[in-house]
């Protein structure tokens, strides 16, 4: 008798939600947990209720407000109407849907994505998807995770299924030990630096190698998160006793019996050897420097001391004129250091680092320190727990002290939809994932790094390496 | 959904790689709880001066262009995020065809949705299209997806190659919900074999 063909996590998951296979078709593929939000759902309940449709399974269905919530003030009025009439719909249509929702003054809400493994929703083995597109953050717990369109949200709702073809599946191998100053995110910078952010189309991520196991669930989360930037959508890591460790005691997590039966079942997802990927690459991080962009899209990134890239030493030609019009765009000169290029804004949040360990990391560096008077500090806890942690640890009071704005939870600057953005022509060094003109304010311009280096950038007024702050 | 079959148009250039969505429908105009009138601000901050007036040098404002249906691209067109309002933006100014060489995977099932075809040729075909358009803006494309064919003047057809569910869905404009709703007795009965509700 054969033993049986050895797989990939990924095939483990996507296989036990096949619900259904015609030939030639996409699968209809089962969701476990649909999470949605305000910005891209309310055409989809639309959609629903012109069928004549319901919500199939509202248990499996969380809905929250993050996108275009003011993060200031929250015993403040909302002034923006379209923000305002977004929020209420999405109130509205969870009361219609019969969906959990943690709204505005809920003591569970904050971004999606932070949510849903903080209460406990996310779990290994799931297929989970949102109309977002870094629903990749989930797969750090060994869950498929991938972000939707309205429509795909509509189809959720409807049937809680989706029509899926199945991607290839990628293994970022990372090996190595990392040096001081250097944090998950500049693990993800340098693979998309090296990748690009059409490396991973078509494909799904599968992270492995010891330096994986050595991260914390937090860590692996912001790793995930920027999957998508390299163009796949979905990074799976394995499960194992960090990410049980943390789920366990959580609110909506299994308990007793329960419990065992799922950690039992979690331990058998991990890929089996001689598993065979589609394609592969080695990230070795033992040499990486902190990592920072200088471009207008995620792989346009460099190690924080190195030159900006001249356009003349790249030889393809659509290359050449993108790094061209990047650098137009940024408004920086070829060959010339970033270290030291003064900044206006320090943006401290959002899915990719706005979880308590990512504010652990800023606060270490502005302890004791004050951040330039020319720039303004924003610090956005990831969610409202994560803004009670922080406060009952005192980290309020450090950036407050050092003159950061510590506000409440959200996207915030990280999409610029409620307000808090930059003004055109500004500089900011920010945690966030996207770099994208425009992205955090029309005319503005970021530089995607790490809570250390943006934290140590806030002191300085200038990009600064954490590493030589004295 | 619109049935999508065979036409012809004129094109709008933008040979621009990784146009990421943010610059197909910046993120402030998101702020909608309906699909209407997203096209105004295609491309809006690539298209409009800071006072809202058109920039004459965007080829979308172009004269020559004015009312062309498909839109050349390049390399990776809809990176980022997963907003459909990309698509609809793109409905709504009037395009049908977006041609690249790749697309973002969320971008390409969102617009084959709100039937837009998202149109990979290989690179060859891509610079041989652009270099013809370059010599005759005023160049007419025919697309056919029965026969997943380019249509170029002068020149032999371009295939290009599309999940075939996809063309399906597309050539008889059926949406993919009645689809999914012919499996619910499955549905059902996975949810029951595997202990979900």
């Amino acid at each position: 008798m054969n033993a049986p063909k050895p797989k990939t996590l990924f095939e483990k998951v996507w296989e036990s939600h096949v619900v259904h296979q015609e030939p030639e078709a996409p699968a209809v593929l089962y969701i476990d947990l649909h999470l949605v939000h305000e910005v891209t759902s309310p055409q989809a309940f639309a959609g629903l209720r012109s069928r004549g449709l319901t919500v199939r399974r509202p248990g499996r269905t969380v809905a929250t407000v993050d996108h275009s919530i003011p993060t200031g003030d929250p015993s403040l009025p909302l002034t923006d109407p379209l923000a305002s009439k977004q929020i209420a719909q999405m109130e509205e249509n969870a009361r219609w849907g019969g969906i959990r929702f943690f709204g505005m003054s809920s003591a569970g809400r904050g971004i999606v994505h932070v949510i849903g493994p903080e209460l406990g929703l996310t779990h290994p083995g799931m297929t989970v998807v949102c109309g977002d597109s870094h629903t990749s953050t989930h797969g750090a717990f060994g869950a498929l995770a991938f972000g939707i369109g309205t429509s795909e949200v509509e189809h959720v709702l409807a049937t809680q299924c989706l029509l899926q073809r199945r991607p290839g599946v990628f293994e970022i191998r990372i090996e190595g030990k990392r040096g001081p100053g250097v944090t998950a995110k500049d693990i993800v910078l340098a693979l998309l630096a090296r990748i690009g952010v059409g490396g991973g189309t078509g494909h799904v991520f599968e992270y492995t190698g010891p330096a994986v196991g050595a991260l914390s669930m937090e860590e692996r989360m912001t790793i995930c998160n920027m999957s998508i930037e390299g163009g796949a959508r979905a990074g799976m890591m394995a499960p194992d006793d960090t990410t049980f460790e943390y789920i366990a005691g959580r609110e909506f997590s299994p308990r007793g019996e329960e419990w065992d039966r799922a950690v039992a079942g979690w331990r058998a997802l991990p890929t089996d050897d001689g598993a065979v990927f589609d394609r592969s690459l080695t990230l070795d991080i033992s040499d990486l420097s902190p990592m920072i962009t200088f471009g207008t899209n995620p792989g346009m990134g460099l190690a924080v001391g190195g030159p900006v890239p001249r356009p003349e030493d790249v030889k393809d030609p659509s290359q050449r004129s993108a790094l061209r019009k990047a650098l137009e765009y940024m408004n920086l000169t070829p060959g010339e250091p970033l270290l030291g290029r003064p900044v206006n804004v320090v943006f401290i949040g959002s899915c990719t680092n706005g979880r308590l360990s990512d504010l652990r990391l800023a606060a270490s560096v502005l302890r004791g320190r004050k951040v330039d008077p020319a720039v303004r500090v924003l610090v956005v806890p990831g969610s409202q727990a994560v803004k009670r942690q922080a406060e009952a640890e005192g980290l309020d009071r450090v950036f407050t002290s050092a003159g950061a704005e510590w506000r409440e939870a959200g996207c915030s600057m990280c999409i610029a939809m409620n307000g808090d953005q930059l003004s055109p022509g500004q500089y900011a060094v920010s945690t966030s994932n996207r770099n994208f003109e425009g992205r955090q304010g029309k005319g503005g311009r970021t530089f995607l790094a790490s809570p250390l280096t943006a934290a140590a950038s806030a002191v300085t007024g200038k990009i600064t390496d954490v590493r030589t702050l004295s | 959904m619109e049935k999508f079959t065979r036409f012809s148009s004129r094109v709008v250039p933008l040979l621009v790689d990784n146009i990421d969505t943010d610059q197909i429908i910046p993120a402030r105009f998101l702020k909608v709880t309906d699909k209407q009138g997203l096209g105004d601000n295609l491309f809006a901050d690539w298209r409009f001066n800071a006072d809202g007036t058109p920039r004459p040098d965007f080829v979308l404002n172009m004269p020559a262009h004015r009312g062309a249906q498909i839109l050349l691209a390049g390399d990776n067109f809809g990176c980022g995020s997963s907003r459909e309002h990309a698509p609809w933006a793109l409905a709504g100014f009037g395009f049908r065809v977006v041609i690249s060489t790749s697309f973002a995977d969320i971008f390409s099932n969102n617009a084959m949705k709100n039937s837009i075809l998202p149109l990979a040729l290989a690179a060859g075909d891509h610079a041989r299209l652009a270099a013809l358009l370059g010599a005759d803006p005023r160049t007419e494309l025919t697309v056919d997806l029965p026969s997943q064919a380019l249509l170029v003047p002068g020149g032999a057809a371009m295939r290009f190659p599309i999940d075939g569910f996809a063309k399906t869905c597309l050539l008889n404009g059926v949406d993919e919900l009645g689809y999914l709703f012919r499996f619910t007795e499955e549905i059902e009965a996975f949810e029951r074999t595997t202990s979900r509700s």
